[in-house]
């Protein structure tokens, strides 16, 4: 996660807000918001040099498959559950929303919008797109489930969310004029 | 990291009680001793302790070696020691032989004080929670109110759990290994079969074969061989015996030498001996003492089976680990104590190691266990040397 998308993501999240971070990484935004906007909480990472980097960090981390569900969590136990870069990861993607809805009061949601002018350009060009974003090859992606910032929108009217922001994500920068065009990354935030 | 390359050397200590102790099931037990070891150095203002609980079949010696004992290691060297995960030179590490154990502290083998006999089966039913009273009471000589760290394995794991529970505010951390709230029924199962090879031995006598001169070892090699199969997985039996044949028969077409009684699989020379090399130390009356204490062990049930209510008196923060070939203490029983420290928003991490060994995996050496410990406790020293703890 480059600084400025983190920096872009914190602003979304309230001060001292109580925070799950699904799919948390190596801690880094949630060492963040301890740090900068007195949050407190939980990230759920699979990885074990992850888990391990986070334990480093003074993250409080659990070691858990988020394809097993959210059943540890109680209903709207956390301020913001994030899902940064994780949703394309998930088989159950869209059960894995509604958790999210379900544990969180609101959801910030973030993933690789397939539909940037270059990844389209790519597919008009007749090949997969691999880019500095979706830098992997058709056939060994972790990427199991790709989507648009358009599609996102459809997702989420479908299980009854409240999109409270929306934007695309380039370079670090918010992108509110065509995000579905001109960002590499998209960007949610609803309420349940 | 510092490169030691002399072995810690461990001197066993004994601390004499006086008064007597009183007992979850009402009785009492006086004029008592308790064997433990320390490593490291206590810091001026006794922060830096990390209390190490035992399980079944160890003892106070956790670390290091006894002079001029090359090879008398502790049981958790691998974890505990200058340079190593829980390392002695930034905590002081104690670690205190359970009340009831066979390896130095009061137990059935020793004189009870009132009858001037061996107590044998006389030796009160101690929990958990006593052993933890008992320990407290340790550290209360040794002038340490709060812990840095209490860490444990298995039913050591249970008793660190206790102390977040007990003394709620004498713990800064809680490290808990391949542990659970309670028992299973088929974990109590195990250990009632485990409890019957040993009562049933006519070499028992009623709990007094001290008296007779004999030792009920055709028992205690039983319990401990079912006790050691459900320390390890299905994968890593395979893996080490397989189907492997001690000796091949030579002239038999199979290899087997078509006999009931002999000892034909690699499997079952390792389990003998297993079970021989055990019934030689460890004390009848201990087995079933600790496995009781085991099987009693529920603090949920107090608060009508709700773990998070329970739970609702910790303030420790926690570390939970647990392997996932571990079918005795399953992952999903640390998962349920995750789950209610999350209810009670408890700082809580959690790690589930993937690893081959089943139960006996928290003793072994797997780098991504080891390295979570390590990091987990090199936290805690940051925040010694922060003066968090003060």
């Amino acid at each position: 996660m480059t600084n400025d998308t983190l920096n872009a993501i914190a602003a979304l999240v309230p001060h001292g807000s109580r925070v799950l971070d699904l799919g948390c990484g190596d801690g880094v935004l949630l060492a963040h918001l301890q740090q900068h906007k007195a949050c407190t909480g939980y990230g759920v990472e699979l990885d074990d040099t992850n888990v391990h980097a986070c334990v480093q960090r003074g993250v409080n981390v659990l070691q858990l498959n988020l394809d097993l569900g959210l059943s540890v969590f109680a209903d709207q136990s956390f301020d913001v559950v994030l899902q940064i870069d994780t949703l394309q990861h998930l088989r159950n993607a869209e059960t894995m929303l509604r958790e999210t809805a379900r544990v969180g009061k609101t959801g910030i949601v973030a993933f690789p919008n397939f539909a940037h002018w270059p990844n389209r350009l790519s597919i008009l060009q007749g090949r997969m797109p691999v880019t500095k974003r979706l830098p992997y090859q058709w056939y060994d992606t972790p990427n199991i489930r790709v989507g648009t910032f358009k599609d996102f929108e459809v997702l989420a009217e479908k299980n009854g969310l409240h999109v409270t922001d929306s934007f695309g994500l380039q370079n670090g920068q918010r992108v509110d004029t065509w995000p579905n065009l001109m960002a590499g990354t998209a960007v949610f935030k609803f309420n349940a | 990291m510092t490169v030691h390359a002399k072995p810690m050397i461990a001197t066993p200590q004994a601390m004499h009680f006086v008064e007597p102790l009183a007992l979850q099931s009402g009785a009492h037990v006086r004029d008592y001793s308790l064997a433990y070891e320390t490593y490291g150095t206590l810091n001026a203002d006794r922060s830096n302790a990390v209390l190490v609980c035992h399980a079944l079949n160890a003892s106070h010696h956790v670390a290091g070696v006894y002079e001029g004992q090359d090879k008398s290691e502790g049981w958790w060297d691998n974890m505990i020691g200058p340079g190593k995960p829980v390392d002695t030179d930034h905590f002081f590490v104690i670690g205190v032989n359970n009340l009831g154990s066979c390896f130095g502290s009061t137990g059935p083998m020793h004189t009870h004080p009132d009858t001037g006999r061996v107590y044998g089966t006389d030796f009160p039913v101690v929990t958990v929670e006593d052993w933890v009273n008992a320990q407290a009471l340790l550290l209360d000589r040794l002038g340490i109110t709060q812990l840095a760290a209490v860490l444990g394995g298995s039913l050591g794991g249970m008793q660190a759990l206790s102390w977040t529970l007990q003394y709620p505010d004498r713990v800064r951390h809680a490290v808990v290994v391949a542990s659970a709230p309670n028992l299973t029924a088929e974990n109590i199962a195990f250990n009632e079969v485990a409890r019957r090879a040993i009562v049933t031995d006519p070499d028992f006598h009623g709990g007094h074969f001290y008296q007779h001169g004999v030792v009920p070892q055709r028992g205690l090699r039983i319990a401990r061989m079912v006790g050691h199969i459900t320390y390890l997985s299905d994968d890593v039996m395979n893996e080490k015996f397989g189907r492997e044949l001690r000796d091949t028969v030579v002239g038999s077409a199979t290899g087997y030498k078509y006999s009931t009684q002999d000892v034909e699989f690699q499997i079952e020379s390792y389990l003998r001996y297993q079970g021989d090399k055990f019934s030689e130390y460890f004390d009848a009356n201990t087995y079933l003492l600790i496995t009781r204490a085991l099987d009693y062990f529920d603090p949920a049930r107090t608060y009508g089976g709700d773990l998070s209510a329970a739970f609702a008196r910790t303030a420790a923060k926690f570390l939970l680990v647990s392997f996932t070939t571990d079918w005795r203490f399953s992952p999903a029983r640390s998962r349920e104590m995750v789950q209610a420290l999350l209810d009670n928003q408890r700082d809580v991490s959690y790690a589930e190691i993937d690893a081959p060994h089943g139960h006996d995996a928290f003793l072994l050496d797997d780098a991504r266990y080891m390295n979570v410990v390590r990091s987990y406790f090199a936290r805690i020293h940051n925040e010694l040397v922060a003066g968090v703890a003060a």
